[in-house]
């Protein structure tokens, strides 16, 4: 016997994550423009899905305030790449930077809120924040302003750079958690989760590892900010800072699977192919969408992925399985 | 008459077989003492009585009524009450509204607030203390009034000597007659065998689980105590 | 005058999210849990309301006799048939459940009603003010806001102070399985508080209705300002909830009479003040928590 993080499986499904991405690289000349932007969105499902999971599956912190460093990621991207005329592909992270440095002052305020009430401190945040940017005329106010950074690329490349960049910043991002979770950090986070009591009396440092977790989570959601923002062109604070990016997150970690990296890309896709499908039915797909979610949490605690998971089935394997060799 | 008969009761935690086909009955008015060591499953049988554990096989009656299907709650109302390991006072409640709360599902009877601070003089002086500021045998004391305010026909006492200093223990002792002679039946459980066989008529010995000695007291031998309490094959 | 008058009309709004905080306490304080549908629940309430001033012409006041209980019930049948199942797996299942439930809520809302403002019309109640001096006079639905929000909250402290049922509540919070060896039916128990907690919720949803406007989506901002109303106060405290709420109120007000666009962010503001000074809130001694 011997003690592995790889399986079969997993090494498999390494092998086939590559070919999925090389492939998803070349899109750009394949598909159309319509397309692509339609994938930068999907892809920025799986970067708010994945670090939401971040947040709650690993960290045990429901936030209910990620909207904060979208809003944050967006105008960081005007301000940055617009206003101070750093080139867009270096923008995007810094963007992220910018959202990371925001979460790293506000998580000592609502750090000291528990469970639930750290929730709500979070969404009190993204509101505090929506509400300045709304009087900042530099930024447009309340009307928001136009994002001109791609400005000179023609209209053919500059989709095809955003989707590059988007899937870029997605796959880096997925990868950084899971080498994260690998680290002995994501592995004090997962027994704190499984079992407070023992891992604290292990003296498994929690605080310091929350902080990291929050502040990661900010980043990569800045990051899917400015991508929005790439996409979209335009930025307002109403829509940059909605609730509705939080609930997205919810939904596409909770139907794919809470607390596996798999879980929020599945969930991703998913939400990706219900909204091209259903939006058009308006509140109701809302209301399909707030059903779904409960229903998972009561009947599904563990997502969809949870039903094809084991611990040999894992396309990440973060934890170390014994195997018999 | 038999208050309690306990029939090849079976009790899991999940796999881990707790209890394993204890059979036990107990007439009105008597006194039982279970014994056994650390993690023989003594506040199992108890928790199991008191309806906070669910049996996996067996059969628990009361008065010649199956109560293994009633919540714990029902069974209070019935007259069995526990005074748990632990004490588990309600800590944020002062010792008076602990004591109420035991009334909640009340039967007729001779206790009340009055008849417990007679009971526990110095239970009265802390009346209106927050109960979490309590000392390890005050916290105990009030924990046996809050069960007798329900006027139990069956206490079921936890350990109530567990934590504290010898000289306390013998405090909350000496309560133990008078609780008797109102015409409680009590089953209670001890680590301390001298204690146990002092306030007992009769020994319930657990051993991983399982019955490893049971009788009158003045009907089983010491060394024989002693075996079944460390699991020892008896000595001749 | 203009700032002493925000003064008056803010303490009097510390009443209204007094009433809608000591429900979202005494949900958090009972079971630990944080209701995030809190805000969707009042503004349902208001909508219920509305409904029955339309159809039967009812004023609104009057439909708090149909509101209040029938939020009541429904809050006692979530907690048995779904907040119990939720509670039991661990604490983010009850945010993602209550979370859906908003969304679940707000958006059957909108189905039914649209995005518009509605606002219940009170009548005579609108216009009818009290002068208190010369240049300060406060409105009557105002005044009968705040006597409410107070009302409940010693309504509440009496309850769970002076009741048997309120004694064994505290118990139940404190210790579930002790509290079931005592006889309490522990989820009997929480029911009841959920019950209570949205039949609050009900009342303080249906005078927002009547104070201003309201629509599907202001829910998010009642459970804000429940949420910073009970912290401000220092958690578990009803007393301190009251207080939280008046400063909460003047905060917002005094905001809104220096710019009119700042009411809600000084508000907020407050809330994060407190946070950063006096995490414990003003009032910290727990008394339902
Ligand atoms: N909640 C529980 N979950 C799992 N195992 C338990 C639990 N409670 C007790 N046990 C186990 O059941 C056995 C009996 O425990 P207990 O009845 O508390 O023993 P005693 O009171 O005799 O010390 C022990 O091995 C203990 O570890
Ligand atoms: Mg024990």
């Amino acid at each position: 016997m011997r003690a592995s993080r790889t399986t079969p499986f997993s090494r498999v499904s390494a092998v086939v994550l590559g070919v999925l991405v090389a492939v998803l690289a070349y899109a750009p000349y394949a598909v159309s423009r319509g397309t692509q932007t339609q994938l930068v969105l999907l892809f920025c499902y799986v970067l708010m899905g994945t670090m939401w999971n971040l947040l709650a599956g690993y960290g045990g912190m429901v936030s209910v305030g990620q909207q904060a460093y979208i809003g944050i990621g967006s105008y960081g991207l005007v301000t940055i790449a617009d206003q101070m005329g750093v080139p867009a592909v270096l923008a995007v992270p810094l963007a992220g930077v910018a959202a990371g440095a925001v979460a790293w002052v506000t998580s000592f305020l609502v750090f000291r809120l528990a469970g639930g009430y750290f929730a709500i401190g979070t969404w009190v945040v993204a509101e505090v924040l929506r509400l300045v940017f709304t009087q900042v005329d530099g930024l447009g106010a309340g009307a928001g302003v136009s994002v001109g950074a791609y400005g000179d690329l023609g209209p053919a490349y500059r989709i095809a750079v955003v989707y590059w960049l988007a899937l870029a910043t997605t796959v880096l991002s997925v990868f950084g958690v899971y080498l994260l979770m690998r680290s002995r950090t994501g592995l004090g986070l997962t027994a704190v989760r499984d079992d407070p009591v023992a891992a604290s009396s292990l003296g498994v440092g929690v605080a310091g590892a929350k902080r990291l977790v929050y502040v990661a989570a900010a980043v990569g959601c800045g990051m899917a900010g400015a991508l929005i923002a790439s996409n979209t062109l335009r930025v307002q604070p109403e829509s940059a800072f909605s609730i509705n990016y939080t609930a997205v997150m919810m939904f596409v970690v909770v139907i794919g699977g809470i607390g596996a990296i798999e879980g929020p890309i599945l969930g991703a896709v998913l939400y990706f192919l219900l909204e091209r499908e259903l939006s058009h039915f308006g509140a109701w797909y809302l209301v399909l969408l707030g059903i779904v979610v409960v229903a998972f949490t009561l009947v599904l605690p563990k997502g969809l992925w949870g039903l094809v998971a084991g611990p040999r089935r894992q396309v990440f394997p973060v934890g170390l399985t014994v195997m018999r060799s | 008459m038999t208050l309690l008969r306990l029939d090849d009761l079976n009790v899991h935690y999940g796999d881990f077989h707790a209890l394993r086909g204890i059979s036990l009955s107990i007439d009105e008015g008597e006194t039982v003492a279970v014994i056994g060591a650390n993690g023989a499953g003594k506040s199992t049988l108890l928790r199991t009585i008191a309806g906070l554990n669910a049996a996996t096989s067996g059969e628990i009656s009361y008065r010649g009524q199956p109560v293994d299907r009633l919540p714990a709650h029902r069974r209070v109302a019935l007259g069995i009450s526990l005074t748990p390991e632990g004490r588990r006072l309600f800590p944020s409640l002062t010792v008076e509204e602990n004591l109420l709360t035991g009334a909640a599902r009340s039967r007729p009877g001779p206790w009340s607030l009055r008849a417990v601070y007679d009971l526990f003089p110095l239970v009265e002086e802390r009346r209106n203390r927050i109960a979490a500021r309590l000392s390890g045998g005050e916290q105990q004391a009030v924990a046996i009034g809050r069960s007798l305010m329900s006027n139990p026909a069956l206490l079921l006492l936890d350990e109530v000597s567990l934590g504290l200093a010898p000289v306390v223990v013998d405090q909350v002792y000496a309560a133990l007659p008078k609780v008797v002679a109102s015409g409680t039946t009590v089953l209670l459980v001890e680590q301390d065998v001298h204690r146990a066989t002092a306030v007992a008529g009769r020994l319930h010995c657990l051993l991983a689980g399982r019955t490893a000695l049971q009788g009158a007291v003045d009907s089983v031998r010491y060394e024989q105590i002693v075996a079944a309490y460390f699991g020892q094959a008896e000595a001749a | 005058m203009n700032l002493v008058n925000a003064v008056v009309q803010g303490v009097l709004l510390g009443g209204l999210y007094a009433l809608l905080a000591a429900g979202l306490s005494l949900i958090f304080g009972v079971m630990r849990l944080v209701n995030l549908a809190h805000g969707a629940f009042a503004v349902t309430a208001a909508y219920g309301s509305l409904t029955l001033v339309q159809h039967l012409g009812w004023h609104p006041l009057m439909t708090l006799a149909v509101v209040v209980p029938v939020f009541a019930a429904a809050g006692f049948g979530l907690q048995r048939g779904v907040l119990t199942r939720a509670a039991t797996r661990g604490p983010l299942t009850p945010l993602l459940v209550t979370f859906g439930l908003a969304v679940i809520v707000e958006s059957l809302l909108l189905t039914g009603f649209s995005a518009d403002s509605r606002t219940l019309p009170t009548g005579q109640l609108s216009v009818a003010s009290v002068r208190l001096t010369g240049t300060v006079s406060v409105g009557v639905l105002p005044l009968l806001t705040f006597a409410v929000g107070v009302v409940a909250v010693l309504g509440l402290q009496w309850f769970l102070f002076r009741t048997p049922a309120g004694r064994l509540m505290r118990a139940t919070s404190d210790d579930r399985e002790a509290a079931r060896i005592v006889g309490a039916d522990d989820r009997r128990v929480f029911a009841t508080a959920t019950a209570i907690a949205l039949g609050l919720v009900a009342v303080a949803g249906v005078f927002i209705g009547m104070r201003g406007t309201f629509a599907p989506s202001s829910g998010a901002g009642v459970l804000l300002f429940a949420f910073e109303t009970v912290v401000i106060g220092g958690l578990g405290s009803l007393w301190g909830t009251l207080a939280g709420g008046v400063l909460l109120g003047v905060a917002q007000l005094l905001g809104a009479a220096i710019d009119p666009a700042a009411g809600v962010l000084a508000g907020h503001v407050v809330f994060l003040v407190v946070l950063a000074v006096r995490p414990e809130g003003l009032f910290p001694k727990a008394v339902i928590a």
